[in-house]
């Protein structure tokens, strides 16, 4: 089969390039190992939040900013994005301070944020205990969505489109030819491709490696928690500076709790689950800072597995030691929201060559400049292989 | 006990049922220690359930002829008090590396334990109707513990429907309490139960037995109807009557009260929390947890007795418990005794042969899915009907129930699918014209059942970070 990209991954990034990589009129062939969107894409807490975010993710979340609201026009449902807001507490002075400090410098940027003190935050907010929150930065918005719709909304998208998905096919190797890339997966037959798009999550790792790209990637597990539906109460997604605790109600009246982290499964590492520690310490933070919680049940608790780097930027752009290739992956927990913005990248990095957002903070490179330089901080180049694992 | 013995942590029996008492039995026999956790406030299980109160009635009275064997195990449980540790009321939620966490009287405890006897049991299967949900329409099961532990009874004229030998157990039972029971409606064809009378040689008591509950029924002006189809429950705020086909033609019959259920199912949640092993199992069209004929999972240490393993009844489920409690004491370098264990086996065969020609005469509708209307309820904690299912799967090209469950939400209410889950199977099988083996099962989540969130933190707190 021959197609002009092939796409590793059918998380969000990988399903949402695929989909304006077609909007485009390019022929695009995706693989995923499992289902699309079975993975850290569709099991996340929702949270679509610019706020928060390092300074040089802002233009780039600015970018996704403006397709959320038109998910209903791109895929055919609005994922239940709601832009409710989002609220960043402070328990402390310290905290304050930090959010201050967020605030001053996103001045210069498309985020707007409101810094609440104590008063005004017990005021608009009266759900919140006021004895631990003594502060906040609100902004207004910002929101939330449902992950597992989402996902699933821009795979059927992309499939109706005219993108090839193939689920339940893991990629066994790839390689660069003279002209393009050759992709071996598992019971199908050998993809030839113009461009190659390394979307693979916490399954990335291999796929750089294979074009001598070693990159510390690691994994994460967020883990969350879900109440039984209740009063809706909680308006806004809040969280608190640090991220012990977060949360947001859905309009049937679950709420949504994230903190702390799971693990991954002693029988199968593809998959995790939440620690009975990390669960019951979250479920007591909440109570506490939302006491409406106090008499509610929590009815399932889950977990995802989730590809991290040690900066906690992702890793988005042209590969540094072979052209056509692009890697996007490593969204450290964070990558919901700027999802869809790293799929029209993609998209225009493919067709045009560059991208009118600034995404240099997240090239491969950055890791092997530090290498270069002796710092040891990122791992060096690996030797080329033909496979992944 | 030996010194390496002492060492170790105690084994936990999860479940005082038939099967979780006589493993508790077997264990204290063996020099050990078990920790017996229980979710009812006194033991005997779903089938031996104890009243909460004492309510003047007799075991004979309650339990009908097994009241023998139910004293047998009540008793036998009193006198192990002493020798294990026993914690009823107490709900495990959930399970990981030799750790079973439980809620118990408001508090928590965090088990350590080494050896795993899984005794959990079983419970109605359900495939939605029309008026399911009503007021008024009972599960089976649920209508036999009503009378069973409470002395209630679920109406005042009262048609049960569904399959399965325990539709006319409830049925005679309820009618030996005094209560009019208008009519049983079974969804096998009478043909199919003819395939009973293969068990007769071998179990001829049982059969027997069903048949003098028909006979009895029978004479009291029971209506029977068999191979019924479109079933229906209807009334406006709660149960007014019955309707459904028979032959093609529509039947209607009035009552204030319904018992419903096509079988048992297992409650096979905190095996899969275990990590055991599930295979598809053709018979009952569900995945269950696998284990060898000496009651091992595939997991080390993780054992598996009764019917939460596979449906087989009480006295299966006791002599699998006591075979479990075999192999865990086998396992722990003990003795046991190969010819008890051997002679267990082969009753055990005898019992599932018969079983698999029970199952025969009653089997599963599955043939109703294809005329269930769009409106009907599936999940009743998320409120999902058959078209939201029909639908999701369509829309999004689902073909595995973990994705039916993400893009639909059936199965991520309170009861986590274990009321509609197998229903929802059957519908994504049926739409996307697959073989229900090939659409999987759900992964079981924590907790299996629903935690207070006031719930006391297990550990001091470890910073956490955010994720989006």
């Amino acid at each position: 089969m021959k197609v002009d990209v092939a796409i590793i991954g059918g998380g969000l990034v990988g399903c949402s390039a695929a989909l304006a990589l077609r909007q485009r009129g390019l022929s695009v062939a995706l693989l995923e190992r499992g289902f699309c969107g079975a993975q850290a894409s569709g099991v996340n807490y929702g949270g679509v939040r610019r706020q928060g975010r390092p300074i040089e993710q802002l233009p780039l979340a600015q970018r996704a900013h403006a397709i959320w609201p038109k998910l209903r026009q791109l895929i055919g449902i609005d994922g239940e994005f709601r832009r409710t807001g989002q609220l960043k507490l402070a328990r402390n002075e310290t905290e304050m301070a930090s959010l201050e400090a967020y605030a001053r410098g996103a001045a210069s940027t498309d985020l707007k944020l409101e810094l609440l003190g104590a008063n005004a935050l017990a005021e608009r907010f009266p759900w919140i205990d006021r004895e631990i929150a003594v502060g906040a930065s609100f902004s207004a918005d910002d929101g939330q969505a449902n992950p597992r719709l989402v996902s699933a909304g821009f795979a059927a998208a992309a499939r109706r489109a005219g993108v090839e998905i193939y689920e339940q096919t893991p990629v066994l190797g790839v390689s660069k030819e003279a002209e393009g890339f050759l992709v071996d997966a598992q019971g199908v037959p050998a993809i030839r491709a113009a461009h190659l798009v390394n979307a693979a999550g916490a399954w990335a790792g291999p796929f750089a490696d294979a074009f001598r790209e070693g990159v510390p990637l690691g994994r994460i597990y967020p883990s969350m928690i879900v109440t039984e539906p209740m009063k809706v109460f909680m308006t806004v997604n809040t969280g608190v500076e640090g991220g012990e605790v977060y949360a947001r109600q859905v309009e049937r009246g679950n709420c949504i709790i994230g903190g702390q982290r799971g693990a991954a499964r002693a029988d199968d590492a593809d998959f995790s689950r939440p620690t009975d520690v990390g669960v019951t310490t979250v479920m007591q933070r909440a109570v506490r800072l939302f006491p409406s919680l106090k008499n509610a049940h929590a009815i399932r608790f889950w977990s995802g597995t989730e590809g991290a780097m040690p900066d906690k930027n992702p890793v988005i752009g042209q590969s540094s030691t072979t052209s056509g290739l692009i890697h996007a992956f490593g969204f450290s927990g964070a990558g919901f929201q700027i999802a869809p913005g790293v799929g029209e990248v993609i998209a225009e990095l493919i067709t045009t060559g560059e991208t009118t957002t600034p995404i240099d903070a997240f090239s491969i490179a950055r890791f092997f400049v530090d290498a270069a330089k002796g710092s040891g901080a990122g791992a060096p180049p690996q030797s080329p292989q033909s496979r992944g694992t | 006990m030996s010194d390496a013995a002492k060492d170790r942590a105690q084994p936990l029996i999860v479940g005082a049922g038939p099967a979780g008492i006589r493993a508790a039995a077997t264990l204290v026999a063996a020099g050990l220690r078990p920790i017996v956790v229980d979710e009812a406030p006194a033991c005997g299980g779903q089938i031996y359930r104890q009243p909460l109160v004492p309510d003047g009635r007799d075991a004979r009275v309650r339990y009908g002829s097994e009241a023998p064997k139910a004293e047998r195990l009540h008793r036998e449980f009193a006198g192990l008090q002493g020798k294990l540790d026993y914690l009823p009321n107490t709900l495990v939620w959930n399970l990981s590396d030799g750790v079973a966490d439980v809620a118990t009287n408001g508090g928590h405890r965090r088990l350590a334990h080494d050896g795993l006897i899984l005794a959990t049991g079983a419970m109605d299967r359900i495939l939605p109707v029309p008026g399911w949900t009503l007021p008024g329409v009972f599960s089976l099961g649920g209508s036999q513990i009503v009378l069973k532990a409470q002395g209630c009874v679920i109406g005042s004229r009262i048609v049960f429907a569904g399959t399965g030998p325990l539709l006319y157990l409830v049925a005679w039972q309820y009618m030996k309490a005094g209560v009019k029971v208008a009519a049983v409606l079974d969804a096998a064809p009478l043909t199919a139960q003819m395939a009973m009378m293969k068990a007769l040689p071998g179990f001829p008591a049982i059969v027997l037995r069903g048949t003098r509950f028909i006979a009895e029924m029978m004479m009291k002006g029971v209506a029977f109807h068999y191979g019924i189809n479109k079933l229906r429950f209807e009334g406006t705020s709660r149960i007014e009557g019955v309707s459904f086909e028979v032959r093609g033609k529509r039947r209607h019959l009035a009552c204030d009260g319904a018992g419903f259920g096509l079988g048992l199912k297992p409650e096979t949640q905190l095996a899969d929390l275990a990590g055991c092993q599930f295979a598809f199992n053709e018979r009952d069209r569900v995945f269950l947890p696998q284990t060898d004929t000496a009651r091992r999972s595939s997991v080390p240490g993780v054992y598996l007795a009764g019917d939460g393993s596979g449906i087989a009844g009480a006295d299966a489920a006791e002599m699998s418990g006591e075979r479990a409690a075999l192999s865990l004491i086998e396992d722990r370098g003990l003795a046991v005794d190969p010819g008890r264990a051997g002679k267990l086996e082969k009753e055990l065969r005898k019992i599932f042969a018969f079983r698999n020609v029970l199952e025969q005469s009653f089997p599963f509708p599955s043939q109703w899915i294809a005329d269930l209307p769009g409106d009907t309820m599936v999940c009743r904690c998320e409120e999902i009907d058959v078209s939201g299912i029909r639908d999701a799967a369509d829309h999004f090209g689902i073909v595995e129930m973990n994705r039916l469950k993400a893009v639909s939400r059936i199965g991520m209410g309170r009861c986590q699918g274990r009321v509609c889950g197998s229903a929802a199977a059957e519908l994504l099988a049926a739409s996307t014209g697959r073989p229900i083996s090939a659409v999987g099962r759900l992964r079981g989540q924590a907790p299996v059942k629903p935690l207070p969130m006031s719930y006391a933190a297990i550990a001091p707190a470890v910073t956490g970070e955010a994720a989006e």
